[in-house]
């Protein structure tokens, strides 16, 4: 069982975030880290691994990154959560890369990793929580050609299949694919572990591959910012709230909020009678 | 000139969903003198959909059938998508941001070249004829415009972004309806769906979509009633905190957060909520923002337009009783 799990570094959503005059996200802000949500998925794929073992099979889980200098700091993280090895892509032309360059270049390495030997599975967090489009799992199956089983809040591994439980707005799904196979999880999927002492030491000893567009033969001009979809124009911090009340309820608190909403006409002032088209 | 498609999200009943029409109105504008056609995945629409698009602009509906192959799988609703834009011509598609939807505009884009933006907030076009959306990004703590840079332009929307107009001039009261039926390559449907639990369905608005928004958290304590009774008072819907559905004391599909729901209602109200970075990424935009908690340290203050200190059980129903009375006169 060989699994690859994609993973990206991004600025703490804890901390203030801001977006530069060329609209891309300030990531020098050194406060940056592993997506949370890449979390999951290294989570997800260290348990699967070590059932793999449990029931007798070899597993490697392998940590792959594209990104600056800092980025390493996210397979980092992934060895210490438990991956064996990792692989970070790192080229200046990269930068400004949007999710279908990102996911071009995710793509090259997979090839090269499935030449080395196959690869079963391939695992992303169902979204970065710096551009949270969501886009780049089914980019990726897409461009690999896999199957994709994505948003998985549940993921299972049997008899060369991956079957995974999928809560969308309107319903909840149960999906199936024979491997090799691309699964994006949720923050539902499991509980990252904490990298304890031992973890930690243990990850200095892996290895980190770094490579470039040139050593994965990525034209470096379908990629980057010179290669990107779509151009911000403009991004501007939402102006501050004004007229902000904050009061401490003496009883009647609700009674004055209710008036405010009424002036304000921010309920309805006739009683909803359902939606028609 | 152009063609516009938009892609006709509609409930498994065969009814539309209302917020398809505001994607119809922004399509009118983005058309520019070209036409809005429709794109409606599986078996015939439901009365009134047709007149309804009708007289929302919508010149021809494509209905494409995939035969025994689910369309509900992104990988075949993708090449749904990439059929009907071979087919319309068009340089433009409009569709609902849901997850869903991003699934089969991302392989869309991997198939065709085109540039993606998600959950916009407006869409328009610059004096050079380019698309340009609008969205806020960063847990809703910036505003951005991007323009998209290929020649199929892919925009999905969220629900409530644009205010439906119908078509002033004389409409067409039905659009042309075109039939299609499309065979779908066999790498689509690999991963195959065992099973579809379809939600509940409930008496509220979506939540996506809907005008007021009433959340609890973890300070509701597992009871939902006085939420629920104020979002029904005022016909809006009800929203949650990841730690209300871990518990368990409401459904997974009302979670507003970055792994959940977005929405930017009109007003939101929030009740026994900490504000949490990841779940003010899910309502940070919303246009009102009002928070009820006995904390006055909870982050949601910072963001709230009008905060009450105070126990949710106790303000809640005052709120609730006092709008009834009023209302009545
Ligand atoms: C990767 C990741 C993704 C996540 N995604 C989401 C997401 O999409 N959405 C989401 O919501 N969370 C998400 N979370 C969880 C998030 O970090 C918070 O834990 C969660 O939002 C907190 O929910 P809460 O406000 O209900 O609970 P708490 O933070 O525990 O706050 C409860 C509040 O209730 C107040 N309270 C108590 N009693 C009363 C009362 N009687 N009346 C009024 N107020 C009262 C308390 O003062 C407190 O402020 C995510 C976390 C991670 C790690």
């Amino acid at each position: 069982m060989r699994i690859v799990v994609c993973v990206k570094h991004v600025p703490d959503i804890q901390s203030e975030r801001a977006l530069g005059p060329d609209g891309r996200l300030v990531r020098d802000g050194g406060d940056g880290t592993i997506n949370e949500l890449d979390e999951n998925a290294v989570e997800a794929a260290v348990v699967l691994a070590e059932q793999a073992r449990d029931a007798g099979d070899e597993a490697e889980v392998v940590v792959v990154t594209v990104g600056p200098d800092d980025a390493e700091d996210a397979v980092r993280r992934g060895l210490q959560l438990g991956a064996d090895a990792a692989v970070h892509v790192l080229d200046d032309a990269v930068a400004g890369s949007d999710v279908f360059g990102t996911a071009a270049v995710l793509a090259a390495v997979l090839r090269r990793l499935g030449e080395q030997a196959p690869v079963d599975l391939v695992v992303t967090g169902m979204a970065g929580l710096d551009g949270l489009t969501s886009l780049l799992p089914a980019a990726l199956a897409a461009t690999l050609d896999l199957p994709q089983l994505t948003l998985a809040a549940e993921v299972t591994l049997a008899d060369g299949a991956v079957t995974v439980r999928r809560d969308l707005d309107h319903a909840v799904e149960e999906l199936t694919a024979p491997l090799p196979a691309l699964v994006s999880v949720t923050d539902r999927a499991n509980e990252p572990r904490y990298p304890n002492f031992q973890g930690i030491m243990a990850a200095r000893k892996k290895p980190v591959e770094t490579l470039t567009l040139a050593d994965l033969g990525v034209d470096p001009a379908t990629v980057g910012a010179a290669g990107a979809r779509t151009e911000v124009l403009e991004a501007a911090p939402r102006p501050p709230r004004t007229d902000r009340v904050l009061v401490t309820d003496d009883g009647q608190a609700g009674a004055r909020l209710a008036a405010w909403l009424l002036e304000r006409d921010l309920v309805r002032t006739t009683p909803a009678t359902g939606e028609v088209l | 000139m152009a063609t516009v498609l938009v892609l006709l999200d509609h409930a498994e009943t065969g009814a539309l969903r209302g917020s398809v029409l505001e994607l119809a109105t922004a399509a009118r504008d983005l058309a520019d003198g070209g036409e809005v056609h429709g794109l409606w995945v599986g078996d015939e629409p439901v009365d009134p959909a047709l007149p309804v698009l009708g007289r929302h602009g919508v010149a021809v509906v494509h209905q494409v059938s995939t035969g025994a192959v689910d369309a509900r799988l992104t990988p075949v609703l993708a090449e749904v998508l990439a059929d009907a834009v071979r087919e319309t011509g068009a340089t433009v598609l409009l569709a609902l941001s849901t997850f869903e939807n991003k699934e089969a505009a991302a392989r869309l884009a991997v198939a065709t070249g085109a540039g993606v933006v998600t959950d916009a907030a407006a869409v328009e076009r610059d004096a050079e004829g380019r698309v340009v959306a609008s969205k806020t990004v960063l847990a809703g703590t910036w505003t951005t415009r991007c323009a998209v840079r290929t020649g199929l332009a892919v925009v999905l929307l969220k629900a409530g972004a644009v205010v439906s107009r119908h078509v002033d001039e004389e409409a067409p009261l039905a659009p042309e309806l075109r039939t299609r039926a499309l065979a779908v390559s066999e790498r689509a449907t690999r991963a195959a769906l065992v099973r579809r639990t379809p939600a509940a369905p409930s008496d509220r608005p979506d939540l996506s979509s809907a005008d007021v928004v009433v959340v609890g958290g973890r300070g509701t304590e597992g009871d939902f009633a006085p939420i629920e009774a104020l979002a029904d008072e005022v016909g809006g819907a009800v929203g949650s905190t990841r730690v209300a559905t871990d518990e368990g004391w409401i459904g997974h599909e009302t979670q507003i957060g970055q792994t959940g729901v977005t929405v930017s209602p009109r007003l939101y109200i929030g009740a026994g909520v900490s504000g949490a970075v990841h779940h003010r990424g899910g309502m940070q935009a919303s246009g009102t923002i009002v928070a009820i908690n006995p904390d006055p340290e909870a982050p949601i203050f910072e963001i709230a337009d009008y905060g009450i200190v105070g126990d949710l059980f106790t303000v809640l129903p005052q709120v609730t009783e006092e709008l009834r009375r009023l209302r009545q006169g």
